[in-house]
């Protein structure tokens, strides 16, 4: 490994992987609608076909179709004995750069919120090339598609979400995430102008607590799309959803 | 771990994913448990296609279980003869047949709990516990 890939691999361990392995079972319970655009293109998969799910978390997208066969693998073991449970699907750990699935394999992924947690340029185009490996590469007589990834980034530009972060802001950043302590029960007060849908867990420490700091490079329009192009995909269909961007793109028939 | 996972994964070293000898991953001191499933016919019949059937049988036989067929199934060997043929028509109903039952057991079924996965390439050990393998590498080999 090169250097900056090195102290990439550190900064990433440090500020994304331990922080995922200790709030994994709080993470996990605020983590379990799916994402309509995932929910979609998961539904839209011919029954048997065989996808990765490349950094599950808690697993929560393993329990949209059941008639597809997924291999989900994440970096957090923690995270994974959560996702484990969900048949008919398999479970496994993994870093996201040293999968361990022959090249060629899968007929889709997904990448959900994954590839904003790596630290450098590099880092981040060579995790979407991982996922192009492992799709099932198009014939050249251009017959039959590659397989097809979809994948979340998180935006920039989200100016309405109660983080604000909008175009020219720093890109990489990190997000608290606050453990809550267990405490006795006090009668909730009405705090007025706070918004009512802050996630639990997210934000505000209140004594007892304890903060952890996420890494995220937030993805500027077309970002997502160029990390895709550098790493020999090709975009079918991309956009913007609840302050994240998504694209759908299959390998190049090189 | 099911078998069937064995189907899609290699050794996480990238020199090896290319070597032919590194699939598939060699189940070593494995402890196995059956861990029952929903027989889902139609999930079989689409899966059929998509196994290493050799690959499958030399794990199943290292693992030292009952021998599997030496031809892969095709999709018409899942499906029980019918007792009265004048019911095929119609087909909603079919039943699994023998092939069908023995597949799911081995496939979905038989799970690895404890023990390693060996790279018949570079030699390394993954280690599978509680049902859940780890393919994390130490630093020396990313």
């Amino acid at each position: 490994m090169s250097d900056s890939n090195t102290q990439g691999a550190d900064y990433e361990a440090q500020h994304v992987h331990s922080v995922y392995e200790e709030i994994a079972s709080h993470f996990s319970s605020t983590r379990y609608k799916p994402w309509p655009i995932v929910e979609r293109f998961l539904k839209e998969q011919p029954d048997g076909a065989v996808g990765a799910d490349v950094g599950c978390g808690n697993g929560k997208y393993l329990a949209v179709n059941k008639k597809v066969f997924i291999v989900g693998s994440d970096r957090s073991t923690n995270l994974i004995k959560i996702a484990k449970q969900h048949a008919p699907h398999s479970t496994l750990v993994a870093d996201n750069l040293s999968l361990p699935h022959p090249p060629g394999t899968f007929d889709f992924a997904i990448s959900i919120a994954v590839i904003h947690h790596l630290s450098t340029p590099a880092r981040r185009i060579e995790a979407v090339k991982a996922v192009f490996d492992i799709l099932r590469r198009p014939s050249s007589s251009g017959s039959k598609d590659g397989g097809k990834a979809l994948i979340y980034v998180w935006a920039l530009e989200q100016k309405d979400s109660r983080r604000g972060w909008d175009e020219g802001h720093k890109q990489d950043v990190m997000v608290p995430w606050v453990l809550k302590q267990k405490k006795e029960k006090k009668p909730r007060k009405k705090q007025g102008g706070v918004s009512s849908d802050v996630e639990a867990g997210e934000d505000e420490e209140s004594k007892g607590d304890k903060t952890f700091l996420r890494y995220y490079h937030l993805y500027k329009k077309g970002e997502l799309e160029q990390d895709i192009q550098e790493a020999g995909g090709v975009v079918s269909e991309s956009g913007y959803e609840k302050d994240n961007w998504w694209a759908i793109a299959s390998p190049c028939n090189i | 771990m099911k078998l069937l996972t064995l189907n899609f994964l290699t050794c996480a070293v990238k020199t090896c994913k290319t070597q032919p000898s590194s699939f598939p991953l060699h189940p070593r001191d494995a402890e196995l448990e059956i861990i029952e499933a929903e027989l889902n016919l139609p999930f079989l019949r689409n899966i059929l296609p998509r196994l290493m059937w050799e690959d499958i049988c030399s794990v199943a036989r290292e693992l030292g279980l009952p021998a599997l067929p030496a031809i892969a199934p095709i999709p018409a060997d899942l499906l029980a003869a019918p007792l009265d043929p004048s019911t095929t028509t119609g087909g909603a109903e079919q039943e699994p047949s023998q092939t069908a039952r023995d597949l799911h057991r081995v496939l979905l079924e038989t799970c690895i709990q404890e023990g390693k996965l060996v790279c018949g390439c570079c030699g390394h050990e993954y280690a599978v516990k509680e049902g859940v393998a780890n393919f994390l590498l130490p630093g020396h080999l990313v």
